[in-house]
Parts: C-alpha cells; sequence; structure tokens
C-alpha cells in the first residue's frame, strides 16, 4: 500500500501538548495547532462512543447532505384549517411540549389572543379561564406538524399559512403569516388591534397571496435567501433585503391578482422589514425535515423554544426533544424595557440558526451587529465560531465579506460537547407579561444540558 | 508566608506546559511552592495536601496555588504567572477569522495537512484522532492509557481509508526527515524502521547514525501492536507501505517481544525488502547486534560504539538498581543484567497526571537520591521534544550519588546532530563520574561487570 504521508513534505496538525509544537519549529517542520480544550464536564465517555458508531460518518454526512441540497419553494398561502387539519380549540405552539400551567407570560398572551380571534372566548379573562380549564383545549407543538411559528408561535385554525416545499427530497412545511413588530400576537399581546389586524391578515393577506402564488408558481426560495445574505440580511433579526426581494417578485402578480386591494397588501407587506422571516422559517424547516430520522446521526434538526424551555431535536433520535431552561437574551431594548421586562427564549425562528442562517450568519449582515456586542468583528467571530461546531458549508449560501464562504450549516451535537461552543442565537425579546408585546432583539444561548443529554442519548441509540 | 489559591474556570493549558509555568515560579527568589495545574482529582489532592485551601473545581479548570514568603512576592509571582500563561495563549490574530481551530476535525478542514499528532489525555485521544482518519490523514497518537478496543476500532477504520495509526503510546516517529514526538535528528537514508517500542527505535537508529547510515521513515505503530489482541495491524501496515517506498531500501522492525501467532503473520507477509527483526526478548538479538546485522546487511562497517569510561568505583559489587525512563531500553538491560531492580519511569502508572520521564526528570532524580549503595544504570534519551539539557539536572545528582560510593553508568541514545548534543551531554555526565555508553547493551553489559555478576 501506499501512504501519502510518506510522499510530499510532511505537513502536522498537533493537538495537546505545546512542547511536541516547539519541536516541529526548531525542526522547520510546517505545523498547526489545535486549541484543544477538555470536553464538556461529563461528557468524554460518551463521545468516545458516539464516535465509536459506525454509522455515524455516513450518517452525518447523508443527514447533512440532504439539509444543504433541500431547495424550498414557496407555493402558496393556505388557510391552517385547510392544511394542517386543525380543529377549532386546537392551538399550535413554538418549541417543545408545553401545558398552560407551564406557560410564559407571552405563550399565555398569545393563546388568550387567538382564542378571542377565533371566537372562542368572549374576553380576555373568559380566554384565560376556558384555557386554564384545559376543556376543549389541545396544545400541540408547531415542529410536530411540519409547521414553524416565530415567538409563540402560536397557530390557530383560521390563519393563513406560507407553503414551502422541497422540490429535492419532497416535504412540504408551513409557518404563519408575519404580522409585524410591536403589539402583535406572537410576542404575547391579544388587544383589539392585535385580533383586528389578525382579522385582515385572515380576510384580506392570505387569499390575495394565495390568488398572487397561483398565478407566479413556485418561487425560489433557496435563491432568494442567497440573494439575500449577499444584501446584508442574516434572514432572522434582518429580513430587509429579502422582504424587498419578495415584494420585487410578486407585486405585480398583486396586482393582477387583486387590483382593488393591492394598495393595502402591498402597503401592508412594505411596512414590515421581517415580513419575509416566516417564508424563510418554512424554508428552513423543509430542508431540516429532509435531514429527520437518519440513524446513528448526531445532526441537530431542530431547536427550538416555548418561552419556559429550549429543545432541540436529533436526526438520529427521531421526534425526541432534549430540553433546558431557555435563558433570557442579551439584547437591545426597545423605549423604556429593560433586561427585567424580558421572558425568557422564545420561538421557533431557531430554525434559520439550525439551517445555518441567523446568528450562524451574523458575518453578512454588519447592518445588526450592535445585537452581538458592538462591531463588525464579533459578528465575523460569532460566525467563525460555528464552524467549529457545524458539519458543513452551504453550497449557496454564502458571505460575500468571508470570501463567499459557505454559512456554517449542521450543528454537530458531538462537536458542541467537544468544544463546550454553543449555538449563536439571534432573536427578538417579548415582554415577560402577556399582553406586552416585544420590548427588544438581542442574542441567547441554548442550554448546554438540552446538547449533553441528546448526547447521553445517541450512546444508546 | 502568604498563600494564593485560584480556580480559574474553563482555563485549560497542556499538563507540559503548565509544569513549566510552576517550575518556573518555584524558582523564584521568596517562592516557596508554585502549583498551577488543571483541577484534576489528583491535582487538587496534591495542592490539599501541601495545606492550600482549594474550592470545589471541575478537571476543566485551572488551579493555581502559591505560596510565597510575603505578599509582595506573591503578587510579583502571580503577575510572572499571568505573564507565562498570556505568552502561552495560543497565537491570536486580531482578526478573528484567524482563530485557531478547536478540533483536529476543524484544523484538517482548515489546512492541508499530510499526519497528525495527538498528544491530549488518553481519555480524549481516540476522539481526535478518529477526527484524523476520518479526514484521510495518517495519525501519530503519543497519548498513553488509551483503550485497546478504541486502538483496534481507530486501526481499523485507517486501514480501510489507506492511512496509518502511529500509536497510542508512540514516543517517536520520523516522516521524512521530520520527527514527531520524542524524535533524534537524523541523517536522511536507506533504512526503513517499524517500530512497536519508541526509545527502542531511538536507540537502533541513534546507532545507525553513528555508524553513517541514514533512515528514510521512522514508523511508530504503539507498544502493544504486535499483542496477540491488537493483532499487528499497524505494523503490517507500516511495513506494506515502506515495502512500496522508494526512499527505502531496508527495513528494521523493532519490538518488545511479539505474540507468537502475531510474529508469524507478519513474518508471512510478502514483502520484496529485506527485514531485519529486533524483537527483544530471552534469546534474541539485543538492539545493537541487530543494528550490526543491519550494517551487516548493508555492507557497512561496525563502528567501535563511542563511549566514555569512568575510574573504577570506590565499592565494588553491590546492588543493580536500572532506573530508565525508555520501556523497551529498560527490558533490554534487565535482560542483559540478568539481575537487579529495574523501573521504567515511562510506564503508564508513572505518568499518570504528571509528564514522561523524559521531559520532566522528578521522580527519577528523586529514586537517585534513594540509592545509598552498589551501582545505577539509567538511560538518557536525547533529541527533540525530550529535555533540552537532561545534564543539568542530572549530573549534581550523578555527581552526589558517586560521592556516596554509587557507581553510576548512563546509556545515552541521541545523535551529535541532537539539539543537546551528544558528545557535550557525554562529557558533562562521565565528568559527573558517571561511565557512558551510547549502546544500552553496552551499558547493561558494564554495570552486570560492576555488581560482580558473571
Amino acid at each position: 500500500m501506499t501512504l501519502s504521508m510518506l510522499l510530499g513534505e510532511p505537513r502536522v496538525i498537533s493537538v495537546g501538548a505545546a512542547v511536541l509544537g516547539e519541536a516541529l519549529d526548531q525542526q522547520a517542520v510546517p505545523w498547526t495547532p489545535v486549541d484543544w480544550r477538555p470536553p464538556l464536564p461529563g461528557t468524554s465517555d460518551a463521545l468516545a462512543r458516539v464516535l465509536a458508531d459506525p454509522r455515524r460518518e455516513r450518517a452525518n454526512a447523508l443527514a447533512v447532505g440532504r439539509l444543504l441540497s433541500a431547495r424550498p419553494q414557496l407555493v402558496g398561502v393556505r388557510r391552517a384549517r385547510d392544511v394542517l387539519g386543525l380543529e377549532p380549540g386546537t392551538f399550535f405552539h413554538a418549541g417543545p411540549p408545553i401545558t398552560w400551567e407551564r406557560a410564559s407570560g407571552p405563550m399565555r398572551g398569545a393563546l388568550i389572543g387567538a382564542m378571542l380571534f377565533e371566537g372562542l372566548a368572549s374576553s380576555p379573562e373568559d380566554a384565560e379561564r376556558r384555557l386554564a380549564s384545559g376543556e376543549g383545549i389541545t396544545l400541540d407543538p408547531c415542529h410536530h406538524h411540519r409547521t414553524v411559528g416565530p415567538m409563540a408561535g402560536v397557530v390557530s385554525p383560521s390563519m393563513w399559512m406560507f407553503e414551502v416545499t422541497d422540490a429535492e427530497h419532497g416535504g412540504t412545511a408551513y409557518c404563519s403569516l408575519n404580522e409585524g413588530l410591536g403589539k402583535v400576537l406572537r410576542y404575547g399581546a391579544y388587544g383589539t388591534e392585535v385580533v383586528e389586524r389578525l382579522r385582515w391578515m385572515g380576510e384580506v393577506l392570505g387569499p390575495v397571496l394565495q390568488a398572487t402564488l397561483s398565478r407566479t408558481g413556485p418561487l425560489d426560495l433557496r435563491s432568494l435567501i442567497a440573494q439575500a445574505l449577499q444584501m446584508g440580511d442574516e434572514l432572522h433579526n434582518r429580513n430587509r433585503a429579502a422582504t424587498s426581494l419578495l415584494v420585487r417578485e410578486l407585486a405585480p402578480a398583486i396586482v393582477d391578482a387583486a387590483p382593488d386591494r393591492a394598495a393595502e397588501v402591498l402597503r401592508f407587506v412594505n411596512g414590515n422589514d421581517h415580513f419575509f422571516l416566516n417564508a424563510g422559517m418554512a424554508a428552513a424547516k423543509v430542508s431540516a425535515d429532509a435531514a429527520r430520522n437518519v440513524p446513528g446521526s448526531s445532526l441537530v434538526v431542530a431547536m427550538a423554544r416555548n418561552g419556559t424551555e429550549f429543545g432541540i431535536q436529533v436526526s438520529g433520535l427521531g421526534d425526541r426533544w432534549f430540553t433546558g431552561p431557555a435563558g433570557v437574551p442579551d439584547g437591545l431594548y426597545l423605549g423604556a424595557y429593560g433586561p427585567e421586562d424580558a421572558n425568557p427564549d422564545i420561538g421557533d425562528s431557531t430554525i434559520t440558526e439550525t439551517s445555518g442562517l441567523g446568528g450562524f450568519a451574523m458575518a453578512a449582515a454588519p447592518a445588526i451587529v450592535r445585537f452581538v456586542g458592538g462591531d463588525v468583528s464579533d459578528a465575523v467571530a460569532a460566525t467563525t465560531s460555528m464552524y467549529e461546531i457545524t458539519l458543513a458549508e452551504h453550497p449557496a449560501y454564502q458571505i460575500p465579506g468571508l470570501g463567499f464562504r459557505g454559512t456554517p450549516v449542521g450543528i454537530d451535537v458531538t462537536l458542541v460537547a467537544r468544544t463546550g461552543i454553543l449555538p449563536v442565537v439571534n432573536t427578538g425579546i417579548a415582554g415577560r407579561v402577556a399582553g406586552t408585546g416585544q420590548v427588544g432583539a438581542g442574542l441567547v444561548s441554548p442550554p448546554v444540558e438540552a446538547f449533553t443529554a441528546a448526547l447521553e442519548a445517541l450512546v444508546l441509540a | 508566608m502568604s498563600d494564593l489559591v485560584e480556580v480559574r474556570a474553563g482555563v485549560y493549558h497542556d499538563s507540559v506546559s503548565l509544569m513549566r509555568v510552576s517550575q518556573a515560579l518555584a524558582a523564584r527568589a521568596g517562592v516557596e511552592v508554585a502549583v498551577v495545574a488543571m483541577a484534576t482529582e489528583l491535582n487538587v489532592d496534591l495542592a490539599r495536601d501541601l495545606g492550600f485551601a482549594v474550592p470545589a473545581a471541575t478537571g476543566g479548570d485551572l488551579l493555581v496555588a502559591i505560596r510565597a514568603s510575603g505578599d509582595a512576592r506573591l503578587e510579583e509571582a502571580s503577575a510572572e504567572l499571568d505573564r507565562q500563561l498570556t505568552a502561552r495563549a495560543p497565537a491570536g490574530g486580531t482578526d478573528a477569522r484567524d482563530a485557531p481551530p478547536r478540533t483536529t476535525r476543524s484544523a484538517s478542514r482548515a489546512w492541508d495537512a499530510t499526519v497528525a499528532l495527538v498528544s491530549v489525555p488518553g481519555e480524549h485521544a481516540f476522539v481526535e484522532a478518529a477526527d484524523a482518519v476520518e479526514a484521510g490523514l495518517s495519525v501519530m497518537i503519543f497519548s498513553d492509557n488509551v483503550p485497546v478496543e478504541q486502538e483496534i476500532l481507530l486501526k481499523d477504520r485507517a486501514r480501510d481509508k489507506g492511512v496509518l495509526v502511529m500509536g497510542p503510546d508512540c514516543g517517536t516517529a520520523v516522516i521524512g526527515g521530520a520527527g514527531l514526538g520524542f524524535a533524534n535528528v537524523l541523517r536522511p537514508g536507506r533504512v526503513g524502521v517499524v517500530a512497536a517500542s519508541g526509545t527502542g527505535a531511538q536507540q537502533v537508529t541513534s546507532l545507525l547514525d553513528q555508524a553513517g547510515v541514514g533512515v528514510s521513515h521512522l514508523l511508530g505503530v504503539g507498544g502493544r501492536d504486535l499483542s496477540a489482541q491488537v493483532g499487528g495491524r499497524s505494523t503490517t501496515q507500516a511495513l506494506l507501505a515502506l515495502d512500496e517506498d522508494p526512499a527505502t531500501e531496508l527495513i528494521v522492525l523493532v519490538s518488545k517481544p511479539p505474540a507468537p501467532e502475531v510474529a508469524t503473520a507478519v513474518q508471512e507477509l510478502s514483502l520484496s525488502k529485506p527485514v531485519v527483526r529486533a524483537l527483544l526478548g530471552p534469546g534474541q538479538d539485543d538492539l545493537t547486534t541487530a543494528v550490526e546485522k543491519v550494517l551487516g546487511a548493508l555492507g557497512v562497517p561496525v563502528p567501535e560504539w563511542p563511549s566514555w569510561p569512568a575510574g573504577p568505583p570506590p565499592v565494588p559489587g553491590g546492588p543493580l538498581r536500572g532506573l530508565y525512563s525508555g520501556g523497551t531500553l529498560c527490558t533490554e538491560a534487565a535482560l542483559i543484567a540478568g539481575t537487579g531492580e529495574f523501573t521504567d519511569f515511562g510506564d503508564d502508572e508513572y505518568t499518570r497526571g504528571r509528564a514522561h520521564p523524559m521531559i520532566d526528570p522528578a521522580l527519577r532524580l528523586e529514586a537517585l537520591a534513594a540509592v545509598e549503595t552498589g551501582v545505577v544504570l539509567l538511560d538518557v534519551v536525547l533529541g527533540h521534544g525530550s529535555d533540552p539539557d537532561p545534564s543539568a539536572s542530572l549530573a549534581p545528582a550523578v555527581e552526589k550519588a558517586c560521592e556516596r560510593g554509587v557507581a553510576v553508568v548512563v546509556a545515552l541514545v541521541g545523535t551529535e546532530g541532537d539539539p543537546q548534543g551528544l558528545r557535550a551531554q557525554a562529557a558533562r555526565l562521565n565528568e559527573a563520574g558517571a561511565a557512558v555508553f551510547t549502546s544500552n547493551a553496552a551499558a547493561a553489559r558494564h554495570a552486570r561487570l560492576l555488581i560482580g555478576a558473571s
């Protein structure tokens, strides 16, 4: 056999004792150090066992390959009741499973608002009483139904949903329509203006967009996201470019489809820089779902928070959730709000980070670097550190400022445990008290125990 | 006396670097004792035994415990500590893109390497080595205390990928002139070496160098490779690779006694090049004799192996004590001496939680100081990675031993090209009163002569 190492000039990676690297320096042998540190406490046994799993290497290549090759397309805007089989009294919500008792302020607020919107309660107090009694009420995670929802992520039967399909692997995913910022249902507000807006979205926005998309045909979201990244979005806390691109694609067809309503629809979409976020989340969801259920794979296929817990799901571990307490984001606050007003982390929008966008693509979005601590080098450091815990670089989603390097994609539970580096998550911050709405935006770290618990489970899988 | 005790959460440095920092601090005026180490159970206990009040910590934290004659001295020591630790922090550029990789996996993606060198603590070595093999790199595992199942798994994966696993517990390798781990500076040449024994290989290649014969590659395979369990997986790969290698004309296989069925299997490999076996054991050639056979096969005359005799011992006879850092050298010497008490300080039981005796001489110096009578036989191994000046600490200890009437015999393994300098080290030790031999076998025979054994 031929050993390639014997053929050329030796080039050495040295991991461990610095003295051995110094010996290479003395010989002028080219080498590079690994900044190795012990893994997360208590994980070294599990790490050795999971890395010994003969399925792992191929399973991860397969799983992340599916995530990277997904071709999400926006194909329609449909009513939740029609596509998700939602019955009155059933609500989908963000994050891992939750009960009313354990739900945080904004989650409760959003559920109250959804009760009012569906006509299931006569007043907020009435809604709260019915939700607390649990009678005729079913709460179920969005993620269990090919769906994601930002912040509280509450989906009720009358809401309209983006429908995104994966032209490569055939999956479908859904996400609600974005209401805008401030006092909105997803941040836990449920006042009259909130419910009125949802009504208008159900009566006007949803049907008009559906008619629009039936004229345009499928819209290639992979290409749109790739362009938006090059225009300064990271697709989680900044969606300004993506929203603009979406409007450019849809505007003529909106006018054709509904000349009487076009102006108000376009005004609404244009007035919300985050309008694209929900379509991007559905694209991320359909891509991550393509990577699910590969036996032996340690790839994270979902990260989601319900306002109380942060949960992850892993390709090789089916639909199990691994959770820890949701942290309070560190960020910038609106108006007079401060950290004491903040609810713990909430929302399915971390599906963007799961698919290599959001915090992972922070280096693409210098305009919002204030969220990560101040200057562009912080944003570059955030993205760069994510290459340490991911399996691949995205072939289409590229970052101009990093020499068009692909975004870091595909969180590997074992790499998180080995490096102790947690995924960087960009997020909005909801008010702690039900009914408040958004109080800020910033950065949050997932709880480490979600990853160590998943690692332990992989040992037995 | 003032104490400083700190636990710095999540700060990691490797044990050898920290040992050097501790030594540098302890050497400062006014500093009585300094423990700068990862807060493993072992190190925390050590500090508590010294009377430091150590708070709760985990093995991922850095423990700092310094005792000095006064607050001013303590502050100076603390400032020096910070300076040393900063100097040891991995070189990170101001640009975040230059942040060094955190795993072998990410290093292999960012940089075009040909081989990985793994020296993290044994329980973590498999993971890093698995990264290298997965990336299609050969890997040398310097770490010891790696479970044998992990070794077998890595070697099977390596065979599938067409790469070589050298180790675990592989102390030396020379790839195309680059020494990895403990390695002597060898002239390039036509002899390829496959070694399941690090210091055995260093002895063989150093003697070849002294005879003017160079080495193409030295491929370590790890001390367990020729056991029944591991079955010569890497030895087979390495022999086949050197058989293909155009620079290699003759192959030397160096090992402690292999499992018989493995020896047979390795012998039955069909190779086109001659193989000289240096398999230590009763009835086998010693390493020096094997080297002489290699020279014979190459038609190179056998030189007189350099040695520096000492005067006759003041008190002839007495017990023989072998204090070795090299396992194979220890075995060879014990076989030749046929008597005496031999200790291999490079063995796992002495290296848990501390550096190899070729780097950290403390344990061996203690043992030498405890010998009151008779003959001490010890090895000093030169080369990259080893103590940069072993005679600096050893020569004074030898001198004191000689003053106590103890005869000291040193097997000095190295080449003139080594950074420490073979002749300079020999002269220092010889001046201190030791008889010095470049052949370990010759040293052992001399020691046997001194104790009067026949």
